[in-house]
């Protein structure tokens, strides 16, 4: 199809690349450079979506990030994206894009029949007339609005593209690459700093781009193309396009999105879609200019009205004409530009300004071109439906108040200039006080907060001569404070036209007996008379008046809107916009995809993962993996078709019967070496620990200050200054913490050192009543009798020339053993005890067979450990010493820990000896009382006890030392359970702890 | 995120650290007799200060030690960091 409105020799696009791409499933043409929404126009296509509440047809108002309507559903390489601005999105061979918010198609929409209910559907329409009856919001009204209203439509599919995370520092982060932000990085540049320059679209330049101006002996465009290959050449610059600064964070970082991939059909292997970058800067430089306001007029929303700006973008960048019958409407010089590279392409305008008499350079040569212009005229109202085709214009009085005649004009589009809105939000992300600026009817930056300087536009300065002028010097001035260098560069000469004030005038009064919508947020459909109507509701903070009308709330978050909205709070209010206030500008700018912001930390890559160097032995053995914290644990080795039932149980009884030996590697260790060891382990820890032997292990349980049990473990003293402290999995970490608090900030005399050795160590449990026998066979050497090694003991030897730390400490409630051997030598210790411990009929088991085996046993863990309960509910009160002070002691005579019927953990058997108690349940006493159901207790922990072949649980229940012998229900309204119970002791199986000491 | 000066290190990123609380609450000492009102003090009662705070951070992925930093609770502004072995 062909280009019906480019132009052949305008624009910067490739035009010997032709690309074809399909909207709304219709087959274009446009070329490399293109925007998507650029494309379109060159074609003709106007009509792009429908409008959010009332359906009306929407195009193309901007030409950049500050698009309101043209938004698509945009496919790309089998993944679709939602709500994707057609002004920003670069075509690419094959891109394919459609409508949102249309249905059926965006030619004929059921939902614009709004549009005829539109007096129904005025400000807090939804909060007002859905709300009765309320049973009716969820069954009936918000289907409906749900499939009516809203955007595009989000892919329900995995995202398979690559986004990456990337930490950077630099002396100056510059945003924005126009006039402002090249000359201060340039300056910046040649003064030695380290510089980052980002610039959002794919083209550097800014304005320069688009302006006639003159820079030294060169073009704007010529002088663009030069500073950026000089800077690109520098080493201590990074300069990158398609990167949007949109975040602007405390101490001074900033945050930048950087698309690598969306303007191809396909990302490139290896490459990422898109990289978030963090950047700590030393200062920044925000250069990001302004945006062009609209004019309030009838009907301003119909496709074909646009800003000038972008007239003169989608004409000068892309060689596209938006309209062959071009109407300007202004209140500035910034309309005579767009008109003026109309008429030197061949295009007739007509220019229609809101003010009487101005004069100026631009004005004179509008006027010597032949350009018909009408002063002190408006446009009333666009006429039209689907697309412009005229207008009504007419004269306006010089109070602005009162309307001529009205005329009608043809006309197949209106360039709208409203004069220029700053674009401050960096600056007050970063905590800057804004000020209103009464000269340009705008708010820019105040004093600053962070390190962080606004020039050009976006500080509201207008001209180039003075931009370039602030901006090399601001380069220069900052650099220096930071390199000391002083290279300073002079300045070019600028040649521009010189331009005369705005009128302040930009909402044209309805003329009487009409009743055109007047609009103020294009994409929410918020116009004139919705403010309106809010304020006499009696809204009156600016903050409340947004939300009311969703004013500024769609995509675009108001770039376009929220200064014309405030212009006209204050006017019906008769305050001043500063009175009024602006809302907050939050980060981020404009819309960011979740993707860049999780990065690669999806899926299994969230965190880390931990494995045992024995982990490979697991991993051949059939081993079911099961996450420990971080850590990767066997959960049980499968044989055969066995489930995990089936194979804890096998691998629970042989332990029993025989010997297993679990891999105990993830256990937290810390190594604790000084004079003052035993005395730290004192303070920590509830029990004594001045008097342990060199040689021997002590279990021990310490405390949060609040009382609370913190962890649990045991610790051997290797010899006199020298102990071995083991945590739980979870709590290693804290446990660190928890003793670098005291020992640096509390008690800085002890002479202790602590340092993590988890990872130094990989460690094995043999337990059972075969485990003597198979430790006497692995260290022949050592006397592994129960007087040479008893319970609570603790040797050095060595397996098979690895030297090995030897305790006898039990987990599981039988003779048991943990050896652990330098982790290098972790799989030759494993390998080493599967072989020699076959004739002793042994097998591995995981962490589900060690919850059975300590849960039988009595042995509390994390389950009962959970941060809730006390010694005393653990059955751990023995442990407490009452001749010393330790961490947490003091909190231990408070009236709920040393109540009477306080909780306290117990057995608990199903009646039936047969039905499984899912944990969490609730222990009661009546399974059918009246609700509430008052709730003694719940399941900790549950297990099928292989010693007793049917199930059992632990539980902290109230009262729990008389409660031993009760019958109570075990309840889990989830699960829609109840069971009869009965309550027993906590030690199921060898209540004397006779076997471990055997 | 907040830039953080430890006194051992250097500036690093506050996902470097981790945070401890409130820097003016000293231990009451061990073996020593307290009241009740003063270990409730001690342990649960902490004021919270719009303004500047004293509080302890650790260099939890750095070098480790409990620091001292002097942070404007509203703005995030670190005045100063010492070692927990310095007074402000």
């Amino acid at each position: 199809m062909k280009q019906n409105f480019r132009l052949d020799n305008i624009g910067l696009i490739n035009r010997d690349k032709k690309l074809s791409f399909k909207f709304n499933g219709k087959s274009y043409s446009g070329y490399e450079g293109d925007t998507l929404a650029s494309a379109l126009l060159a074609n003709g296509v106007h009509l792009i979506g429908r409008s959010f509440k009332y359906h009306r047809p929407r195009g193309f108002f901007g030409a950049g990030v500050d698009e309101p309507y043209a938004i698509v559903q945009l496919y790309r390489n089998n993944e679709t994206e939602p709500n994707v601005k057609s002004t920003e999105q670069e075509l690419f061979e094959g891109l394919e894009a459609t409508s949102v918010n249309c249905w059926p198609s965006v030619n004929f929409d059921i939902g614009a029949i709004n549009n005829f209910l539109k007096v129904f559907l005025p400000a807090g329409f939804y909060y007002k007339t859905f709300m009765w009856p309320k049973s009716f919001w969820y069954k009936f009204y918000e289907p409906i609005i749900r499939k009516a209203a809203g955007l595009g439509v989000a892919s329900i599919k995995h995202d398979k593209e690559r986004y990456e995370h990337k930490y950077e520092y630099c002396d100056l982060l510059i945003a924005g690459s126009g006039p402002s932000g090249l000359a201060s990085a340039y300056a910046a540049a040649k003064n030695g700093a380290r510089i980052i320059l980002a610039e959002d679209k794919p083209r550097f330049g800014g304005t320069l781009l688009t302006s006639e101006v003159n820079i030294g002996n060169q073009t704007g465009k010529e002088w663009v193309k030069n500073i950026i290959a000089e800077l690109k050449k520098m080493p201590n610059v990074t300069v990158k396009n398609r990167s949007q600064v949109f975040g602007y964070y405390d101490h001074n970082m900033l945050v930048m999105l950087e698309k690598i991939s969306d303007h191809l059909p396909k990302t490139r292997k290896y490459h990422p879609k898109q990289r978030l970058w963090y950047i700590r800067a030393k200062e920044v430089l925000i250069s990001s200019g302004s945006i062009e306001r609209p004019l309030v007029f009838g009907n301003n929303d119909t496709p074909g009205v646009m800003l000038s700006s972008a007239a003169k973008e989608y004409l000068k960048v892309y060689g596209v004409l938006v309209g062959k019958k071009p109407l300007i409407f202004t209140n500035n010089d910034s309309g005579y530009e767009a008109a003026i590279e109309f008429k030197k392409n061949g295009v007739e305008p007509v220019i229609l300004d809101t003010r009487k008499e101005p004069n100026s350079e631009i004005i004179e040569e509008a006027k010597n071109l032949g350009i018909q212009i009408k002063f002190s005229y408006v446009v009333v109202a666009a006429k039209g439906y689907k697309k412009v085709n005229a207008a009504e214009i007419a004269k306006i009085s010089d109070n602005k108040n009162e309307l001529g005649v009205l005329e009608n004009i043809i006309c197949d589009c209106i360039c709208v200039s409203g004069f220029w809105t700053p674009t401050i939000h960096l600056a007050s992300q970063s905590g800057n006080k804004t000020k209103f600026d009464k000269d340009i009817d705008a708010f820019v930056p105040g004093i600053s907060k962070q390190n962080e300087t606004t020039l050009g536009a976006a500080n509201g300065t207008f001209t180039l001569a003075e931009t370039l002028k602030d901006s090399f010097n601001a380069g220069y001035e900052l650099s220096k404070k930071i390199t000391k260098n002083d290279n300073k560069i002079s300045y070019p000469k600028v040649v521009e036209k010189n331009k005369t004030t705005h009128d302040k005038f930009w909402c044209v009064p309805l003329p009487k007996g009409k009743t055109y919508k007047r609009f103020l947020d294009f994409q929410n459909d918020v116009a004139v008379s919705d403010i309106e109507i809010a304020l006499k509701e009696g809204y009156r903070s600016i903050e409340h008046v947004k939300r009311y009308t969703t004013l500024g709330m769609a995509t675009d978050q108001g770039k376009t809107s929220n200064l014309n909205g405030l212009q006209l709070v204050s006017n019906i209010e008769n305050k001043i916009v500063p009175e009024v206030g602006h809302t907050t500008f939050r980060p981020p700018y404009t819309p960011v995809t979740i993707g860049a912001i999780v990065g690669r930390e999806v899926g299994k890559y969230s965190r880390p993962t931990r494995k045992s160097p024995i982990h490979s032995w697991h991993e051949k053995n059939n081993a079911v993996f099961v996450d420990a914290g971080v850590w990767l644990r066997p959960r049980y080795y499968k044989i055969g078709e066995e489930t995990l039932f089936e194979g804890s149980k096998r691998e629970a009884k042989n332990v029993r019967a025989n010997v297993g030996v679990c891999d105990v590697t993830t256990l937290g260790k810390i190594d604790i070496k000084g004079p003052d060891a035993a005395e730290l382990l004192n303070r920590v820890y509830t029990n004594a620990w001045l008097k342990l032997p060199v040689g021997k292990a002590r279990y021990g349980v310490m405390l949060r200050e609040d009382g609370i049990v913190m962890d649990d473990g045991t610790t051997t003293r290797i010899s006199e200054n020298h102990y071995h402290m083991t945590t739980t999995t979870a709590q290693a970490a804290n446990v660190l913490s928890h003793l670098e608090y005291y020992l640096q900030l509390v008690w800085p005399e002890l002479n202790v050192n602590v340092v993590s050795s988890t990872e130094q160590w990989a460690g094995a449990a043999i337990a059972g009543p075969k485990s003597r026998d198979l430790l006497q066979k692995l260290f022949p050497n050592i006397d592994s009798s129960n007087d040479g090694l008893p319970f609570m003991g603790y040797l050095e030897g060595e397996l098979f020339g690895v030297q090995a730390r030897i305790f006898r400490i039990s987990f599981s409630g039988e003779l048991a053993y943990e050896v652990n051997v330098n982790s290098d030598n972790g799989n030759f210790m494993w390998e080493k005890i599967m072989e020699i411990g076959k004739e002793f009929e042994i097998q591995p088991y995981g962490t589900e067979a060690l919850s059975t085996l300590r849960i039988e046993m009595g042995h509390v863990a994390g389950s009962e450990l959970d941060g809730r309960t006390i010694s005393y509910d653990n059955g751990l009160e023995g442990l407490i010493s009452k001749k010393k002070d330790f961490i947490g002691k003091r909190s231990l005579n408070r009236k709920a820990f040393i109540a009477e019927d306080r909780q306290k953990v117990v057995g608990v058997v199903p009646l039936d000896k047969k039905t499984s108690i899912p944990e969490g349940s609730h222990l009661v006493k009546d399974a059918y009382a009246q609700l509430p159901n008052p709730k003694l207790g719940y399941i900790s922990a549950s297990c099928w006890s292989v010693e007793h072949d049917n199930p059992f649980s632990l539980a902290i229940l109230k009262d729990g030392k008389n409660m031993i012998g009760q019958k109570l229900f075990v309840m889990s309204p989830l699960k829609n359970i109840t069971i009869p119970v009965e309550i027993v002791s906590s030690h199921y199986v060898d209540p004397k702890g006779e076997r471990v000491r055997s | 995120m907040l830039h953080i000066k430890c006194p051992h290190c250097g500036m690093r990123s506050q996902n470097e650290f981790s945070y401890g609380g409130d820097a003016s609450v000293k231990r009451p000492e061990l073996n020593k007799e307290i009241s009740d009102q003063d270990w409730d003090n001690f342990v649960y009662n902490r004021k919270s200060l719009r303004g500047k705070h004293i509080e302890f951070w650790q260099h939890l992925s750095g070098c480790r030690q409990w620091i001292k930093v002097e942070r404007d609770t509203a703005t995030h502004e670190i005045f100063k960091t010492l070692k927990a072995n310095e007074d402000f």
